[in-house]
């Protein structure tokens, strides 16, 4: 439930000066990394405190300016890392969102003996930290190159290569995640039986069962998936990091970092720009999904 | 008697084989990259293996290493500092913010989206943003201190104050468990509260006496899933302090450390026997989390 507010009209007004002070605190850091990425160089690194340019100066003029030499940098280029981060992303929340549905179908609506110790399973593993796979998946993405190779069919489909690709980073989403597997699982764990039972009984086949009647029905659930998931991907540092190697293969985080890599000479104006490209969609769709991300993440806190 | 028996194992059988024709996906995909990686980390842990070549068995001497190693025991200890800092500072922060925006107030949710925001802000581009605010000469946290006559220290190269800069930026992306909060406060039963009021009960022990308990498996919940993330950072002192002349010592943490012994170093066993010893701290950490949670921990009907 709610609690009440302060009755006294004091402490109401303390309660909102305190609120929205620490409100603006967590957007401060934000709001400075745009009003710095529409400033000339001379005036980020000025001692004054100013959310705008000098009047001198015209913002529409070098916000434009600012932002066109991030978008044009030849040694950091974004409309590629753009083109990489947007792939991943789409491949691999379509098919994360997929086959975790698929696995939580199986999980919740098929009764079989074992399904309760292969959803332990999936609980279990979302204890293990990344880093202890992190190392050996490289070798396990090398050997798969390897063994491809080794059976002949690396060299007629080049294509097929991990190593020096995107794939390693959106192929594993193709076989789901644990968390949206659990996700998933408690959204049909709670649909009423009757609905396939019927359909069963109609001679549906599961497969029917999912396609036509799950997967329409559970609608929010899959996008509370494929939301958690796009902010993961294009959140991701970690991955990229291991797994690409070529410069024209990089994501939009890990180019970001590589600007990082010449901060000692790179103004703060560019590099507040850059940042707020990479930010900027994710906020954009905050603002459009705020309540299914938010009520997703409550949910998932509570459910157990 | 048999034929029935017969017709109910083969129809057990197939149920059986439904159930693992769904489940097959996650079934391959987490042998393929989660327990195989595990099992060959493992293997890798006891042996001396550069990666270009093939390893070679050297028995338990990476993990004898780790405590002559002085990187290795300056990793632990910026990790478990930082981890003993962040974890409570940010579980005390959430539950105040928490209380608040539960209150029936105007506002509550925008308020609740600002807190929110930033745990969705990539954790390089925060890390570039922090690196700005916390620059010495210009950064607006140095100059805004400037104002009240307070000269700042130079929060990211000053070895005293590395810590404690992190530690600021942890506090900034508590969003989430304040939400997970608030998630759990609102399911609080009314008659509580109101059987509170009536015994005379002020508000602040009404919220360490009813809502503090009543919400303690989201305590728990949250305490667990922040250890395994803070005891894991990476990106942000990885993008902030990984400089051409080298290594901030206050800067590094254990899974840089492990990163670089397996990428740049060459030395794959050793930070698999790293990786290793990292899953079982955790495991242990929150197995005791869970038993001495048990006691303090209310669970409603259970």
């Amino acid at each position: 439930m709610t609690t009440d507010a302060p009755r006294s009209p004091v402490a109401h007004a303390l309660l909102y000066v305190l609120l929205a002070s620490v409100a603006l605190t967590f957007v401060m850091p934000l709001v400075w990394m745009i009003a710095t990425s529409v400033k000339p160089e001379s005036q980020a690194a000025s001692q004054r405190i100013t959310l705008l340019p000098d009047p001198a100066s015209s913002l529409p003029g070098v916000a434009q300016e600012n932002y066109a030499r991030v978008w044009n940098d030849r040694a950091v280029e974004f409309p590629l890392y753009l083109r990489n981060t947007l792939i991943v992303a789409v491949l691999s929340v379509v098919g994360m969102t997929f086959s975790s549905a698929a696995v939580a179908y199986g999980l919740s609506r098929v009764r079989w003996r074992g399904r309760g110790a292969v959803m332990a399973l999936v609980l279990a593993t979302m204890m293990i930290p990344f880093p202890v796979i992190m190392a050996p998946l490289y070798v396990v993405f090398r050997g798969i190159d390897q063994t491809m190779e080794s059976v002949g069919l690396l060299p007629r489909f080049e294509s097929l290569r991990m190593i020096g690709s995107l794939k390693p980073l959106w192929v594993p989403a193709w076989f789901g995640g644990a968390f949206n597997i659990f996700l998933l699982r408690q959204f049909y764990m709670g649909l009423p039986r009757e609905l396939d039972e019927a359909a069963r009984i109609d001679g549906c086949s599961h497969w029917r069962i999912f396609w036509t009647i799950i997967l329409p029905l559970s609608r929010p659930a899959l996008a509370v998936v494929a939301l958690f998931h796009f902010i993961y991907v294009w959140n991701d540092f970690v991955g990229p990091l291991i797994f690409l190697t070529d410069r024209d293969q990089f994501t939009l985080a890990l180019g970001l970092q590589l600007y990082q890599g010449q901060a000692g000479n790179t103004p703060w104006n560019l590099l507040m720009a850059a940042s707020t490209l990479v930010v900027a969609p994710v906020l954009l769709l905050f603002m459009v999904t705020q309540r299914t991300l938010v009520g997703g993440i409550a949910s998932a806190g509570l459910k157990d | 008697m048999t034929a029935p028996r017969a017709r109910a194992a083969r129809r057990d059988r197939r149920a059986i084989l439904t159930g693992l024709a769904w489940t097959s996906p996650w079934l391959f995909g987490a042998s393929l990259f989660m327990f195989l990686p595990m099992a060959l980390s493992l293997w890798y842990s006891f042996t001396d293996y550069p990666l270009i070549e093939e390893p070679i068995w050297t028995g338990t001497s990476n993990y004898a290493r780790m405590p002559d190693d002085p990187t290795f025991r300056r990793v632990v200890w910026n990790t478990a500092v930082y981890s003993a800092i962040s974890i409570p500072a940010c579980t005390v922060l959430s539950l105040v913010l928490a209380a608040l925006l539960s209150m029936r107030i105007r506002l509550a949710r925008f308020f609740q989206a600002c807190i929110f925001v930033p745990t969705l802000v990539p954790l390089v581009a925060s890390a570039m943003v922090w690196m700005w605010l916390f620059n010495g000469e210009f950064g607006l946290i140095n100059r805004l201190l400037a104002l009240v006559g307070v000269r700042g220290p130079t929060w990211l190269v000053d070895q005293q104050w590395v810590l404690p800069s992190l530690v600021v930026m942890s506090l900034w992306s508590v969003g989430q468990s304040v939400v997970i909060y608030i998630a759990a406060i609102h399911e609080v039963p009314r008659q509580l509260y109101e059987a509170a009021v009536l015994d005379g009960m002020s508000p602040l022990r009404r919220f360490f006496h009813v809502t503090l308990p009543m919400i303690s498996p989201a305590i728990l919940f949250n305490v667990i899933v922040m250890l395994i993330n803070t005891v894991q950072i990476f990106a942000v002192p990885y993008v902030m302090f990984k400089r051409p002349d080298g290594q901030n010592p206050a800067g590094h943490f254990y899974t840089m450390y492990l990163y670089e012994n397996a990428f740049v170093y060459g030395q794959m066993g050793y930070a698999c026997a790293m990786a290793w010893l990292q899953l079982l701290v955790i495991l242990a950490l929150t197995a005791v989390m869970f038993i001495g949670g048990r006691r303090l921990v209310y669970y409603r009907g259970g």
